[in-house]
């Protein structure tokens, strides 16, 4: 049949099962915003305040689907404001289509009127990006555009559509949805070289990233650490992949990782990473990271083996279907003595932390886990918050962490947290910070609109704490520009924003709190007041090795 | 520090040498060399990248051109088992003096003489770096005016070529 361009892009989302479209209308993409009026039926889309929100929650949608996230967004100042949105999904490898309108092609060039060249400026932060030159080309390229997008090492793909080419008119043939290109195992004779190096080690680590939760091992991870007696760990982006409960998992590594994980993982012989990158987070001091570790690396991305550090096997293929070709070349083992230290590790943390009833973020995370349930999803924004959430969280399935890890945007929590609420439909949580939450509050206006259920605890402690942290252990207290001293009302803000909210100062408080914000329908804000001289511990200081470990900080 | 030599095969599209440099530029590794043309198909272009680094940065850049979607096909070029190639045209001062010598070197090189007036002499020579190298070498003898050099181009020798490398 014969259609517009801009009729052509809802058809073809359609088409893709693509159900919700989050983003924000303007001038060159009304066109297509007339055709989402137009199959309104078909296709939902949420308007947010401001399009950096309409990222965050098509990629929210995405993390917690395990979907392609889909964002519209004007030219100009429109296209510009999903720059971080897309950035920080590219950072943490999460499928995504940013849709551009932009002026008519006889006007590229001339900085017309909110022209900007998004494909320049997006040309680092995609897996590749498309400028449509004609009407024939629009239902393939979107369609490429999902392929692309969910493909091996997922991320964004941007598509920038002038509006010449949205009003111009092609026939269309419906297609069926594209699939991601077909996954592959690592070549068998690295494998059998993977076989070895794990049958000849002493010390086995297992350490996983977000990669195990895209490719769904978690079965095989499991079997192999049975198979070779072997402790779990895992970065950020790995958090929920495994339930938190796991006897074999020691939980999140790293910089501010749990004590047990880190030293398990340093005192192994052999690591055997899944889909995780080794970024400088998780390895501190490279020249000094695991020095006598044989490394044997999994990635379904070949340029992560071997790119910070060294892989004695690097093995390139989608970890599940790798995974079950290297199982049975596996020697089952017991290893009661390495079982024992690592025992040790974690016995070494646990009594390090003596039971409270104060209103500590540890304490205040701990009490909100007895609201959760296996399906509620959690978002963060980025600083202290997040890591007392990653530290203290509980997860029993996949998929239901969602914070940024690499590029480690402060404001995603918020547009995140509306995502995997539409694309789940369960009560969602944002945990945040009085920082982070000042940065895109604004989606809190989204939030009432579609009356998305969404508890928002922030944790207030009127400072910007990852910053004030560091400046007290590296730069003598110079505590320049943390203090935020602001004097907002959170509450009343909520209120004003035609939400609810309540400030809490006690455990209990707290917890009476979070049962009326998860009865109500709509964004519920938890002002949780906590001390600001509150560290995140343990830290490994940046640059430094497992040596350097701050487990306390002297008063 | 090795000197590398690599073809990348890309569609032939607007803005696809952007897409490949974007990425040394990104990652902040470092191009010596780079010709740009059409292939044999009007669907493809070839890029041909010379830099320098160790093993494990020519892994890195190999691994990360692939994660490009416009790229087909990467080969490594190594002097011993490729033929690789520079035009050069070097313009010096047409002084009575030095002439002969400019001239006899021009011989000596198997190089042309491509203009010639009263006050200069263009020179053409085609060859591996190094003998482009040694040639501008000698020329600084004289009164060189103005160099402009191609940078490499690279075939394998033999009937192979980069299509069946592909993804090796």
């Amino acid at each position: 049949m014969l259609l517009s361009g801009s009729d052509i892009v809802v058809r073809t989302l359609i088409e893709q099962g693509c159900e919700v479209v989050f983003g924000y209308p303007g001038g060159q993409i009304i066109n297509v915003y007339d055709s989402l009026y137009k199959y309104q039926d078909e296709l939902r889309h949420v308007l947010t305040a401001h399009e950096q929100g309409a990222t965050h929650a098509a990629d929210g949608y995405a993390r917690a689907t395990g979907k392609v996230g889909v964002v519209i967004a004007t030219s100009g100042p429109g296209a510009t404001n999903l720059v971080t949105g897309i950035a920080t999904a590219f950072l943490d490898s999460v499928p995504m289509v940013a849709i551009t309108g932009n002026v008519p092609s006889y006007q590229i060039g001339t900085d017309s009127f909110q022209e900007i060249d998004i494909t320049g400026i997006t040309l680092p932060i995609t897996k590749h990006n498309y400028f449509v030159g004609s009407v024939e080309t629009l239902a393939d390229t979107i369609r490429e555009a999902f392929q692309l997008a969910m493909s091996g090492r997922p991320g964004p793909v941007l598509i920038d559509i002038p509006k010449d080419v949205q009003v111009a008119k092609c026939e269309y043939e419906p297609r069926l949805p594209v699939g991601p290109e077909p996954n592959h195992a690592a070549k068998d004779v690295r494998i059998e070289e993977a076989a070895k190096c794990i049958n000849d080690a002493q010390r086995p680590f297992i350490y996983f990233g977000g990669g195990l939760i895209t490719s769904r091992a978690q079965d095989e991870l499991l079997a192999l650490a049975d198979k070779i007696d072997a402790p779990v760990g895992c970065s950020l982006m790995g958090i929920s992949g495994l339930p938190t409960d796991h006897p074999r998992f020691l939980g999140m590594q790293g910089m501010h990782g749990r004590y047990a994980s880190s030293m398990a993982m340093h005192h192994a012989d052999c690591i055997i990473a899944l889909g995780a990158r080794f970024n400088d987070r998780v390895t501190g001091n490279r020249a000094k990271f695991a020095v006598n570790t044989k490394i044997v690396h999994i990635d379904v991305d070949g340029s992560e083996l071997g790119k910070t550090v060294n892989a004695a096997n690097g093995l390139r293929g989608d970890i599940k279907l790798t995974l079950q070709k290297l199982l049975p070349l596996i020697r089952p083992t017991k290893r009661p003595q390495w079982h024992e230290e690592v025992e040790g590790f974690r016995n070494a943390e646990t009594h390090d932390t003596v039971p409270s009833t104060d209103m500590t973020p540890k304490n205040a995370i701990l009490t909100l886990n007895k609201h959760l349930n296996e399906n509620t999803p959690v978002a963060t924004d980025v600083g202290q918050h997040q890591m007392w959430a990653a530290q203290n969280l509980f997860f029993r399935r996949s998929r239901r962490f969602l914070s940024s890890g690499g590029l480690g945007t402060m404001g995603f929590g918020m547009g995140a947290a509306i995502g995997a609420q539409t694309g789940t439909g369960e009560h969602a949580v944002l945990i945040t910070g009085d920082g982070s939450f000042g940065m895109c509050l604004n989606e809190l206006a989204t939030a009432v609109t579609y009356k998305v259920p969404l508890v928002i605890l922030i944790l207030n402690n009127g400072v910007l704490g990852m910053v004030r942290q560091w400046q007290t252990l590296f730069f003598d207290k110079h505590y320049s520009n943390t203090i935020l001293d602001r004097k907002t009302n959170f509450v009343r803000l909520a209120e004003a924003f035609g939400g609810q909210g309540e400030a809490v100062a006690s455990l209990e408080e707290l917890d009476q709190a979070l049962s009326r914000a998860f009865a109500a329908n709509g964004p519920y804000v938890i002002d949780c007041a906590i001390d600001k001289d509150e560290f995140v511990l343990p830290m490994l200081p940046p640059g430094g090795s497992m040596d350097d470990i701050i487990v306390k900080v002297g008063d | 520090m090795k000197q590398y030599i690599v073809a990348v095969l890309v569609r032939n599209q607007a803005g696809v040498l952007n897409r490949v440099t974007s990425m040394f530029r990104r990652r902040q590794f470092n191009i010596d060399m780079l010709t740009v043309c059409e292939t044999e198909s009007p669907d493809y272009s070839r890029i041909t990248i010379r830099f320098h680094g160790d093993p494990r940065l020519k892994q890195q850049i190999i691994d990360q051109l692939y994660k490009l979607p416009i790229v087909c096909s990467i080969q490594e070029l190594k002097p011993d088992t490729a033929v690789c190639r520079e035009l050069l045209l070097v313009k010096v001062a047409n002084d009575p003096s030095t002439r002969s010598d400019i001239l006899a070197a021009v011989e000596a090189y198997e190089a042309k003489s491509v203009d010639y007036t009263r006050d200069s002499i263009v020179i053409q020579l085609t060859g591996d770096t190094g003998r482009i190298d040694a040639f501008i070498n000698l020329m600084r003898d004289y009164k060189i005016l103005e160099i402009c050099r191609t940078g490499v181009v690279a075939l394998e020798r033999g009937s192979g070529t980069i299509r069946q490398d592909a993804n090796s």
